[in-house]
């Protein structure tokens, strides 16, 4: 069958899937809208905070970025999974023991104070909103290559589907779509990746295959012809460490208190029945995301060796050892028409020649060959998951996986995104700020008419994506790791901080890290206002933008800590509260407070 | 439960986190980043072995250290009589 009425077949029996499953888990109260009615099992929870947490960019993004860093991607496999160990151990049953609903509460109640829970909401928002934009623009670029349709076209058909299902089942509702979505994207990433493993190296298991000899029969590890291949052409060795190590180990810490302090990621943990639920629901999510993530170097690797040997297909500099542009397979003709890929022939001899010519060792080749430029200028690193299935020439039917699995992820992330963002809005500023008298029908209405804001307010943004629509994901993680985890982190484990020491680590966190972005980025991103060159050489100490959410954290411990010694104890009953948080006898059942 | 075994029981969590944290931090940040050339001197099948800590086995580590940590909180809950239902 043609591909596209295969898509077509496949996203839509997913689409009705999804609906389904909204008409089935109806919301009914505000607990079931906001955290389900604690009721979900600790494994589907864990299934469903996999797939809330693995974004487009997961599916998407991650492999690509390993593809063509190498070694160096590692600080994003291992900080995004890192997290759960913290979020596990630090955060997850003792928010779950004391049984509220959303994050800025659970702050507001440990800190006495209303500034702290708005300013709680506040990072929320900003956080959970930049991330949900980046999703918004994943879900059109799957549609419009896929199906074919206009990019606006794909990003109505998801938010349609997104407002369905949140906006009715809540909490509730999403979660059972998310189950759903992450048995789609898991079955839609791995497929591909076995077929490629087994073509390259005869091993079905790609986490072996990445470690096994190449299938040819030269007995060469596939690794180290990786390496080879692309030291041949002048590129970095892919096992090799390229960046400063500093700002590796902070990049790393970064995306682990992020991820541990992202408030989708979070109440995912107020859902399940018990304090031990929540411990291992987290183990169990962390074995659903780490099937994904240890797929990911494998898929990285053998995609950058298949375009390499697509494009150099002989030795170097040998004649008609390069690809000929007129001979080009159908994928690279359907991604040039996206932009994503260009080709530009350089010293005019209708070949292709991908080289680093940036590096000083493989000018005098190049020169010889007559070469005159590397003519592969630009191979977007998104394009990777999703060509790689055509590269390596597999059936139809997978790449119509592929495109509903990049879209479930999609869906699946911006979902738990936007429910955080109507339950802080319409819990925690409408409900507990602004107008405490409400019902809890009325609150229900509240969350919905939220929701189904927050849906459209996300669409905007995914049609007309602010110019720094990349970047704010470093914001995202930033605001996350410097501001909410240390407050939350100190709420539990130091019975002394009071609501002066939390309020102002969370501002000094959050300033600091805001301002280090601010100084390479822009001001408020706004392009020419950057005051430092944003490359490893103008980074303070090497620390790039994205990796100083980790000393934002140290400065919100530190100041919290200073403050809260120099100031007055907080009250007794808080303290009583703490000692209750930090024990698991008497955590309520799915019972309303 | 009185204040003494209430402050037993978290100091006992207290270790068994810190622990548990060393290994997080051991196989991630030492292995994986700060001792990644040295490590990569040994070599596993087709894995230089630095990189397979950081590409592979930190997170099978990650998710062995949560079931472990998740199994023995439950058991510490019944010794100290502070487990739910």
């Amino acid at each position: 069958m043609e591909l596209q009425t295969l898509t077509y077949i496949v996203v839509g029996l997913t689409f009705a899937l999804y609906m389904g499953i909204a008409v089935w888990a109806r919301a009914s109260t505000t607990s079931e809208f906001y955290v389900a009615g604690k009721g979900i099992h600790p494994v589907q929870n864990g299934m469903a905070t996999a797939a809330d947490w693995m974004s487009a960019a997961s599916f998407i993004s991650m492999a690509g970025l390993i593809a063509f860093k190498g070694y160096d991607a590692s600080v994003y496999l291992m900080g995004w999974t890192g997290g759960y160990v913290l979020l596990a151990m630090l955060l997850a049953p003792y928010l779950r023991k004391y049984g509220k609903f959303t994050v800025p509460e659970f702050i507001g109640d440990r800190f006495y104070s209303r500034t702290a829970r708005i300013v709680a909401v506040i990072c929320l928002i900003v956080a959970s909103l930049t991330y949900v934009i980046g999703q918004m623009k994943g879900i059109g670029v799957a549609f419009s290559r896929f199906l074919e349709v206009p990019f606006e076209a794909g990003l109505f058909a998801g938010m349609a589907i997104v407002f369905f299902y949140a906006v009715l089942g809540g909490m509730k509702g999403v979660t059972y779509t998310q189950i759903a979505q992450y048995v789609v994207l898991i079955f839609a990433y791995t497929v591909p990746a076995v077929f490629i493993s087994l073509q390259l190296t005869g091993n079905p298991i790609p986490q072996l295959g990445l470690g096994s000899t190449m299938a040819d029969g030269s007995g060469v590890y596939l690794l180290d012809k990786l390496d080879l291949v692309l030291g041949d052409l002048g590129f970095a060795a892919y096992t090799e460490q390229k960046g400063g190590t500093l700002n590796m180990v902070l990049l790393t810490l970064s995306l682990m208190i992020g991820t541990a302090g992202l408030p989708h990621v979070i109440m995912r943990f107020f859902t399940v029945p018990k304090v031990r639920d929540a411990r291992s629901s987290a183990g169990w999510a962390l074995v659903f995301i780490a099937l994904l993530y240890t797929t990911a170097p494998a898929v990285g690797a053998m995609a950058r060796l298949n375009l390499m040997n697509t494009i150099q297909t002989g030795p170097v500099a040998a004649v008609d050892a390069n690809l000929a542009y007129a001979d080009k397979p159908q994928w690279f003709t359907n991604w040039e028409k996206t932009g994503l890929l260009k080709y530009e022939d350089k010293n005019g001899d209708g070949k292709i020649q991908y080289y680093n010519d940036k590096s000083q060792s493989f000018a005098e080749t190049a020169d010889k060959a007559g070469w005159k430029g590397n003519e592969m200028v630009k191979v977007d690193r998104d394009i990777m998951v999703l060509a790689n299935p055509e590269i390596a020439k597999l059936p139809n039917w997978v790449i119509a996986l592929v495109a509903a699995g990049g879209i479930a992820a999609a869906l699946s992330t911006a979902a738990g995104l936007l429910l955080a963002i109507a339950s802080s809005i319409s819990h925690d500023l409408m409900k507990g700020v602004f107008k405490p008298e409400i019902t809890e029908k009325q609150e229900l209405l509240y969350s919905r008419i939220a929701m189904a804001g927050a849906v459209l307010v996300a669409g905007y943004f995914g049609l007309n994506p602010p110019g720094f629509a990349a970047q704010v994901v470093a914001l995202a993680f930033g605001l996350a790791a410097s501001s909410l985890f240390p407050a939350l982190m100190m709420g539990i484990f130091v019975k002394r901080i009071n609501n002066k020491g939390a309020v102002a680590g969370m501002l000094a966190g959050l300033g600091s890290t805001l301002i280090y972005i601010f100084l390479y980025k822009g001001i408020l991103f706004i392009p020419g206002t950057a005051m430092l060159a944003d490359n490893p050489g103008g980074w303070m100490m090497g620390i790039s933008p994205g990796a100083f959410g980790a000393v934002g954290a140290l400065i919100n411990f530190a100041v919290a800590y200073a403050v809260s010694n120099a100031t007055e104890e907080p009250p007794e009953h808080i303290q009583h509260m703490v000692e209750d948080i930090r024990v698991p006898a008497g955590a309520g059942g799915a019972s309303d407070h | 439960m009185s204040s003494d075994k209430a402050q037993a029981y978290w100091k006992a969590n207290l270790r068994l986190v810190l622990g548990c944290l060393a290994v997080w931090f051991v196989v991630s940040f030492l292995f994986g980043i700060l001792l990644v050339d040295v490590l990569n001197a040994v070599q596993i099948g087709g894995y230089k072995l630095g990189f397979w800590f950081a590409q592979q086995g930190s997170i099978y580590t990650f998710v062995a250290l949560v079931f472990f940590y998740a199994s023995r909180m439950n058991k510490l809950d019944r010794e100290f009589d502070v487990h739910e239902d």
